[in-house]
C-alpha cells in the first residue's frame, strides 16, 4: 500500500467512535454538577418536603419514625390560635417596618456623602462595615451590658441628664424589641452602604458634570441623577433586607430568649422554642411553612416587577 | 480630570463623618476599653476609657486559659470553617464550570434549579434536617455541620457568572493540546478564575465563622462548641462578670476583624458583587 492511500485510509475511516466528544461532554456536565445537585437536593429540597409532610403531623421524636400520626391541617389551624405565634409574627412585621426603611435611608444619605464628598473613603468604607463582619452574638454580648437597666452606659447618661425612669431596655417588655432594632440597624448599616456605593460607581460621572455646568446643586443631583440611577440597587436592598429581617434570631436567642413575657418573640424563635426546646416537630415544621410562604410570597414581588424595574 | 483641590466643604464634612464615624464605633471601644479593666471599673460612670487598673492579663487567662478555653473553640470553629469553605469551593467551582462551559442536555434545566434553591430559607428547614442528622447517627459532630455547609446555590451561581466571562479560545487551546475537561477545569479554568474564589472563599469563611443557628441545634458537648457557642457558654459561666465576657467578645471578633483588615477589599467587593448581579 502506498503512503498516500494509508494516509487516504486514516483520514478516511476513524473507526466508529462510540465514545464521541460530545457525549463526553455531556457525561463531564453531569459529572462536574452532580455534587453540588444533591447536595442541594440532600440538604435543601428534601427537607423542605419533608418539613411540608410533617406539618401535617404530630410528632416529638420520641418512638422513631413509626410513631408519627397524621392530625390533617391541625397544625395550621392551631398556628392562627397561638398567642405567641401571632405575637411573634406581629414583632416580625413591626422588626421590618423599624429597620428596613431607617437603614436604607442612612445607608443611601452615608453613601452619597461618602461617595461624593468626603475624603479618605477607603477608611469610611471599612469603618462603617466592620460591625457587619463581627459575630452577631459577640455584638450582642456587647451591646447587653451597655444596655444594663441600672448600671449600662445608655441609662447612666439618660438619667445624669435628668430623666429619672430611663427604659430597661432588654428586660422590659415595650422596649426589648426596640432594643434589639437599634443593635440590628448598627450591624447592617455598613452593609446597605456598600452595596449603595456599589450602585453610585456605576453612574457615569458625566452626568454630574453636566449637571453641574446646568448649575444643579449637590442636593439636586442627588435626587435627579443619584437617586432615579439607584432604583434597580434600592429594589434589591428593599427585597433582601425584608427577607433577611424575617430570618433575624441570633440576637434575639442570645439575648432576651424571646421575652421578657414574649414581647421580642419572632417567627423562627418560635420555630426554634417548639422544635427543640418542647420538640414538637410537626407543629414547628407548619410554622416553618408559614415562613417559607411569606418569604416566597416577597421574592415573587421580585418576579412579578422585574420586567416593570426602573430603568433609565 | 482637573487636578482636585481640597475644598473646604468637603474638609469639613470629612470631620463630622470622622467622627460620627467614631461614635458609630464606640460600642467595640468600650468593648475593648471593658475588656482591659477590674469588674469593679467597669461601670464607673463617666466611662473610664482607659483604664485606672489594668487587668487585661487576668481577664484574658480567664477567657483563654480556663478549664473550658476559647483556645479549643478556636481549634472547632477553624477546622469547621476551613474544611466547609474549601469543600464549599471545590463544589461550586465545579458546578460553575459545568454551567458556564460544559454543553449538556438540561444545563438550562439545572441553572434555573439552582436560581429556585437560593430561595429556601434555612431557617424553614431546621427541623427537616436536624431530624435527619440524626438519623444518619451525625448528632453532635462536626461532620454534621460541615456537611450541611458545603453546599450554596448562591456561591455557585458567583462563580457561574464569573466563569462565563472566561474566553473559550484558551479552553479551546488546552484541548488542541490534549487535555481532558477535568485537566481543563483543574489547570486552566481554576487558575483564571483565582479572584473570585479568593472572594467566595474568604465571604464563606466569615459566615461560617460566625455562624449560630447551626451550631445551636446540631451540637450539645461542650467540648465540640464553636466560638458562637463558647459565647453563649461563656455566658451562662461569667454573665454577671462583664469584664470576662467582654474579653470573650473580644476573642470572637478581635482575630476575624484583623483578617478583614488584611482582605478588605476581596471582602467588601465580594458582598458588592452579590448585591450588585443580585
Amino acid at each position: 500500500m502506498s503512503e498516500q492511500a494509508m494516509i487516504q485510509k486514516t483520514a478516511e475511516a476513524p473507526p466508529k467512535i462510540f465514545w464521541t466528544r460530545k457525549k463526553r461532554e455531556q457525561l463531564a456536565g453531569w459529572l462536574f454538577i452532580a455534587p453540588e445537585v444533591i447536595g442541594m437536593l440532600v440538604i435543601a429540597v428534601f427537607p423542605l418536603v419533608f418539613s411540608l409532610v410533617l406539618s401535617l403531623t404530630e410528632w416529638n421524636l420520641v418512638g422513631g419514625l413509626s410513631a408519627i400520626h397524621f392530625i390533617g391541617l391541625d397544625n395550621y389551624i392551631n398556628l392562627f390560635h397561638d398567642n405567641r405565634f401571632i405575637q411573634g409574627l406581629k414583632n416580625n412585621v413591626l422588626f421590618t417596618v423599624g429597620t428596613v426603611p431607617l437603614t436604607m435611608l442612612l445607608g443611601v444619605v452615608f453613601s452619597a456623602v461618602i461617595h461624593k464628598k468626603l475624603y479618605a473613603k477607603a477608611y469610611f468604607k471599612v469603618a462603617f462595615f466592620v460591625p457587619y463582619i463581627c459575630s452577631t452574638v459577640a455584638i450582642a454580648a456587647v451591646w447587653q451590658a451597655l444596655y444594663h437597666p441600672s448600671k449600662g452606659p445608655f441609662n447612666q447618661l439618660l438619667m445624669q441628664i435628668g430623666i429619672s425612669d430611663p427604659p430597661r431596655w432588654l428586660v422590659d417588655t415595650s422596649y426589648s424589641l426596640i432594643a434589639i432594632m437599634i443593635i440590628y440597624v448598627w450591624q447592617l448599616l455598613g452593609y446597605q452602604i456598600i452595596i449603595f456605593l456599589a450602585g453610585m460607581t456605576n453612574i457615569p460621572e458625566e452626568l454630574y458634570e453636566a449637571a453641574t455646568i446646568d448649575g444643579a446643586n449637590g442636593i439636586q443631583q442627588f435626587r435627579r441623577i443619584t437617586m432615579p440611577l439607584l432604583g434597580p440597587t434600592t429594589f434589591f436592598l428593599a427585597i433582601t433586607s425584608t427577607i433577611s429581617s424575617f430570618k433575624i434570631f441570633d440576637m434575639i436567642k442570645f439575648l432576651t430568649d424571646g421575652g421578657p413575657n414574649y414581647s421580642s418573640t419572632v417567627i423562627v424563635y418560635q420555630i426554634y422554642e417548639e422544635g427543640f426546646e418542647h420538640f414538637k416537630m410537626g407543629y414547628a415544621s407548619a410554622m416553618s411553612w408559614v415562613l417559607f410562604l411569606i418569604i416566597m410570597l416577597v421574592t415573587s414581588i421580585t418576579w412579578i416587577t422585574q420586567n416593570r424595574k426602573v430603568h433609565y | 480630570m482637573t487636578k482636585r483641590k481640597l475644598k473646604t466643604g468637603n474638609v469639613i464634612l470629612t470631620i463630622l463623618f470622622a467622627v460620627i464615624s467614631l461614635f458609630f464605633l464606640l460600642p467595640l471601644i468600650w468593648m475593648l476599653s471593658a475588656a482591659s479593666k477590674t469588674e469593679q471599673d467597669v461601670w464607673t460612670f463617666p466611662i473610664q476609657w482607659i483604664p485606672e487598673h489594668w487587668n487585661f492579663i487576668n481577664n484574658f487567662k480567664t477567657v483563654w486559659m480556663g478549664d473550658i478555653s476559647f483556645g479549643l473553640f478556636y481549634l472547632n470553629s477553624i477546622k469547621i470553617a476551613v474544611i466547609s469553605t474549601l469543600a464549599t469551593i471545590v463544589i461550586s467551582a465545579m458546578a460553575g464550570y459545568a454551567l458556564s462551559k460544559l454543553n449538556f442536555k438540561g444545563r438550562g434545566m439545572v441553572f434555573t434549579l439552582m436560581l429556585a434553591f437560593m430561595m429556601i430559607p434555612e431557617q424553614a428547614t431546621l427541623v427537616p434536617r436536624y431530624i435527619m442528622i440524626k438519623e444518619l447517627g451525625l448528632y453532635d459532630s462536626h461532620a454534621a455541620l460541615i456537611l450541611m455547609g458545603m453546599f450554596s446555590s448562591y456561591f455557585t451561581f458567583l462563580l457561574r457568572q464569573f466563569m462565563v466571562g472566561i474566553h473559550n479560545d484558551l479552553l479551546e487551546a488546552a484541548e488542541l493540546d490534549g487535555a481532558g475537561f477535568l485537566r481543563i477545569f483543574w489547570s486552566v479554568v481554576l487558575p483564571l478564575s483565582q479572584p473570585i474564589l479568593a472572594t467566595v472563599g474568604i465571604i464563606k469563611f466569615i459566615w461560617t465563622w460566625n455562624d449560630y443557628q447551626g451550631p445551636l441545634i446540631m451540637l450539645n458537648s461542650t467540648k465540640l462548641y464553636t466560638i458562637p457557642l463558647g459565647m453563649q457558654f461563656f455566658k451562662e459561666e461569667f454573665g454577671t462578670q462583664i469584664s470576662v465576657m467582654m474579653m470573650a467578645s473580644v476573642a470572637a471578633i478581635v482575630p476575624l476583624l484583623v483578617l478583614f483588615l488584611a482582605l478588605q477589599k476581596q471582602v467588601i467587593e465580594g458582598i458588592a458583587i452579590g448585591g450588585v448581579k443580585g
